[in-house]
C-alpha cells in the first residue's frame, strides 16, 4: 500500500505532464529546430562524457576494488562528494578551474579556446556530477569477481594486462554496463552545474528552463514530455542491448 | 629440483616457521596436515601469488623467491578449481596457450590432445556452470596441464569428490606421475597420502613435523598428533623400565619386546591384535586387562570398540564376534595382546 503511494508519488506528475500536453504541441515541438538541436546536443555531450571518463574510471574502479593503500576509504569518500554536494556550487568549482584566470584556462585561452559556454565545459559538469555512479558500479562490478579467478589467470601465465581484460572486465561487465548507463543518463539530466558553466549552446534541461522563465509552464511543458520519453527510450535500449550483449559474452569466447 | 629453504611468512594469524623441504623432479610429493595448518599457503607461496618474508625458492638450482608468477614453471590447481565461469570448457583449456602465437589449429589439436588426457573431450563445448565437481576438477587439471609445467601444485584435488571420481582421478594422477610429471600435492587425508605419495611431509601450525617415505611415517610416526592425523590408533607415550616392560603415558605397566637398554619413546598396538573375552583366558599372551567398554562404533571394517583400561584402547573385531561377545557400553569386558604385537618407536 504504502509502496503503491510512493509509486504514484513518481508516476503521477510525469503522467499528468504528459495528459496536459496536446498531441499538436507535441508535433510542433519535435519539428522545433531548436528543442532538435538542444536534444542532440545534450544527448552528444554526455555520451562523449561517459565514454571519455570510462577510459579512467573503469581501470580506478578495478584499483579500488582490488589493492590496499593509504587513505583508500578517504578516496572512497571523495568520489561520493559530487552526489552529496548541491549541483549549482558543483558548477562555480567547475567554473573555478576552467574559467579564464585559472591555469587551465589560460592553457586553453593560448590555443584560442574558452571552455566557459562551451561543449568541453559542459561535458566536464555532466562528468563531474555523473562520474560517482559509473565508478560505484564498476567497483561493486570488479569486487565480485572472485579474486580467486584472477590468480588462476595469473598462475597460467598470463600478464595482468591479459588478465584485466579477460577475466576482470568480462565478469564485473554488468555491473559496468550499468554504471555506464546511469552516468549517461545523469549527466543528460543534469541542470544545475551546466546553467552556471554554460548557459550557451543550450543543453535540454537549461532549454526547459529557459522556456519556463521566458514563456511559462505551457510553453515549457511539450518540450519537457518529449526530452523525457527520448531519455527513456535511450535508457530502455541501452538496458536491452547490454543484457543481449552480455548473453553473448557469456556464451561466446573471447 | 626444488628446494623450499627456511621459509618464513605471517599472514594474520597464520604463521609459517623455518619451513625446509625438498622435492625430486619424478616425485609424488604429498603434504599432509589438518584443515588450517598452512597447506595452502605452502602452494601460493611456490606459485609466487605471494612472497616469503624470509628464505629462499630453489627450483632447479636458480633462486625463483622473486620471480614473478607468470616466470616460473610452476603450475597450480585450485582447490575450488577456479575454472573461468564466462568461458566454456574449450577455451577455459586453451586460455594460457592463446596469444602465445599458436595458429587456431595447433591451439584446437593441443586442447584436444589435453582434454583426451584428462578424459574430458565429450565435455569441450559444455558450459562450466552445467558441469559436476569431479568434471570441473579435470577441467581445471587439464587447463593447467596445457601450459606443460615442471612441477604441477595440486590444492585439495580429491576434496569434495565422491568415491567413484576420487577412484578415477587418483587413477590419472598416478598415470600423469609415471609418465613424469613431478607433483606436489597437499591433503588432509591420510588414506590419499597413503595412496599416491612416494614422500610425505606432514605440517601442523605451520611447522613441518616429519617428512620422508610412506612406509617412514607411517611405521614410524614421530609424534601423537601424526598418529592421530595418519589414522593409527593405540598410540602412546612410553619408557622402558625393565628390558621387557614399558610404562605407558606413566600409568599402565605392559609387557613388550626385550630392549637392551631403557629408553624413551611411543608404542602403538595395532588394533587389530588385540584379542578381547568375556572371562580371563590362559593364553600365550602376556599382556591381559579388565577394563569397561566406552563406546561401541560401527566402522568399514565391523566394529571399532573402545576400552579403557587406565589407557583407552581402541580394538577392532567383526561383527560376528561382536554379536557372540553381546558387547554394550559399561559392560566389563577382559583384552589381551602379546608382547610381540607391541611395536616400540624409540625418539630420536
Amino acid at each position: 500500500m504504502l509502496g503503491g503511494v510512493v509509486l504514484l508519488f513518481i508516476i503521477g506528475p510525469l503522467l499528468g505532464m504528459f495528459f496536459a500536453t496536446s498531441s499538436n504541441e507535441i508535433i510542433e515541438t519535435v519539428h522545433d529546430t531548436e528543442v532538435r538541436n538542444s536534444i542532440g546536443l545534450t544527448i552528444g555531450i554526455s555520451m562523449a562524457a561517459t565514454i571519455i571518463f570510462a577510459f579512467m574510471s573503469i581501470p580506478f574502479a578495478w584499483l579500488l576494488a582490488r589493492k590496499e593503500f593509504l587513505f583508500k576509504r578517504l578516496v572512497l569518500g571523495i568520489i561520493d562528494l559530487p552526489i552529496v554536494i548541491p549541483h549549482s556550487a558543483a558548477g562555480i568549482a567547475i567554473l573555478g578551474i576552467i574559467s579564464r584566470d585559472s591555469i587551465i584556462g589560460k592553457t586553453a585561452d593560448s590555443f584560442g579556446l574558452n571552455f566557459v559556454g562551451h561543449p568541453v565545459g559542459i561535458g566536464l559538469a555532466m562528468a563531474f556530477v555523473s562520474v560517482p555512479f559509473l565508478i560505484n558500479a564498476a567497483h561493486d562490478g570488479f569486487k565480485s569477481v572472485p579474486l580467486r579467478l584472477e590468480q588462476a589467470a595469473l598462475s597460467l601465465k598470463a600478464s595482468p594486462v591479459r588478465v584485466f581484460f579477460t577475466i576482470s572486465l568480462p565478469l564485473a561487465w554488468r555491473n559496468i554496463v550499468s554504471g555506464l548507463v546511469m552516468m549517461f543518463a545523469r549527466g543528460m539530466s543534469e541542470f544545475g552545474a551546466i546553467v552556471i558553466v554554460a548557459y550557451h549552446p543550450m543543453v535540454t534541461p537549461v532549454l526547459i528552463y529557459e522556456r519556463f522563465g521566458a514563456f511559462g509552464l505551457k510553453y515549457a511543458r511539450p518540450v519537457s514530455v518529449v526530452f523525457i520519453v527520448v531519455c527513456v527510450a535511450i535508457f530502455v535500449l541501452f538496458r536491452m542491448l547490454a543484457s543481449k550483449k552480455n548473453q553473448i559474452r557469456v556464451n561466446k569466447s573471447i | 629440483m626444488l628446494e623450499l629453504r627456511n621459509i618464513n611468512i605471517k599472514l594474520g594469524e597464520f604463521s609459517l616457521k623455518n619451513f625446509s623441504i625438498t622435492v625430486q623432479k619424478g616425485d609424488y610429493y604429498v603434504i599432509l596436515g589438518e584443515s588450517g595448518a598452512g597447506k595452502s599457503v605452502i602452494l601460493e607461496l611456490l606459485s609466487g601469488l605471494i612472497q616469503p618474508n624470509s628464505g629462499n625458492i630453489f627450483f632447479n638450482s636458480e633462486d625463483i623467491t622473486k620471480h614473478s608468477i607468470q616466470k616460473r614453471d610452476i603450475g597450480l590447481v585450485f582447490q575450488d578449481y577456479a575454472v573461468f565461469p564466462h568461458l566454456n570448457v574449450f577455451n577455459n583449456i586453451a586460455y594460457p596457450i592463446k596469444k602465445k602465437g599458436f595458429s587456431k589449429q595447433t591451439i584446437k589439436n593441443k586442447v584436444t590432445f589435453q582434454a583426451e588426457q584428462t578424459g574430458i573431450l565429450h565435455l569441450l563445448k559444455r558450459k562450466v556452470n552445467e558441469l559436476s565437481g569431479g568434471e570441473l576438477q579435470r577441467v581445471a587439471l587439464a587447463r593447467t596441464l596445457i601450459t606443460k609445467p615442471k612441477l604441477l601444485l595440486l590444492d585439495e584435488p580429491l576434496g569434495s569428490l565422491d568415491v567413484l571420481l576420487k577412484d578415477n582421478l587418483r587413477n590419472l594422477l598416478r598415470k600423469l606421475n609415471k609418465a613424469g610429471q613431478t607433483v606436489i600435492h597437499i591433503t588432509h587425508d591420510y588414506e590419499e597420502a597413503l595412496s599416491l605419495a612416494n614422500k610425505i611431509a606432514v605440517i601442523n601450525s605451520g611447522k613441518l613435523i616429519q617428512e620422508g617415505k610412506p612406509s617412514e611415517i607411517f611405521n614410524r610416526p614421530k609424534s601423537e598428533f601424526i598418529a592421530n592425523l595418519t589414522g593409527i590408533k593405540n598410540f602412546f607415550k612410553a619408557e622402558y623400565v625393565s628390558s621387557n616392560k614399558v610404562f605407558v603415558n606413566k600409568k599402565l605397566e605392559i609387557h613388550a619386546q626385550p630392549s637392551e637398554k631403557k629408553c624413551e619413546g611411543y608404542i602403538i598396538i595395532p588394533n587389530d591384535t588385540i584379542i578381547l573375552s568375556e572371562k580371563k583366558q590362559v593364553s600365550s599372551a602376556v599382556n591381559n586387562f579388565k577394563g569397561i567398554i566406552d563406546h561401541i562404533i560401527p566402522s568399514r571394517f565391523g566394529t571399532e570398540v573402545i576400552i579403557n583400561i587406565d589407557i583407552v584402547l581402541s580394538v577392532q573385531i567383526t561383527n560376528v564376534s561382536s554379536e557372540k561377545l553381546n558387547l554394550e557400553e559399561g559392560k566389563e569386558i577382559w583384552l589381551s595382546f602379546k608382547a610381540n604385537s607391541v611395536k616400540f618407536i624409540r625418539k630420536n
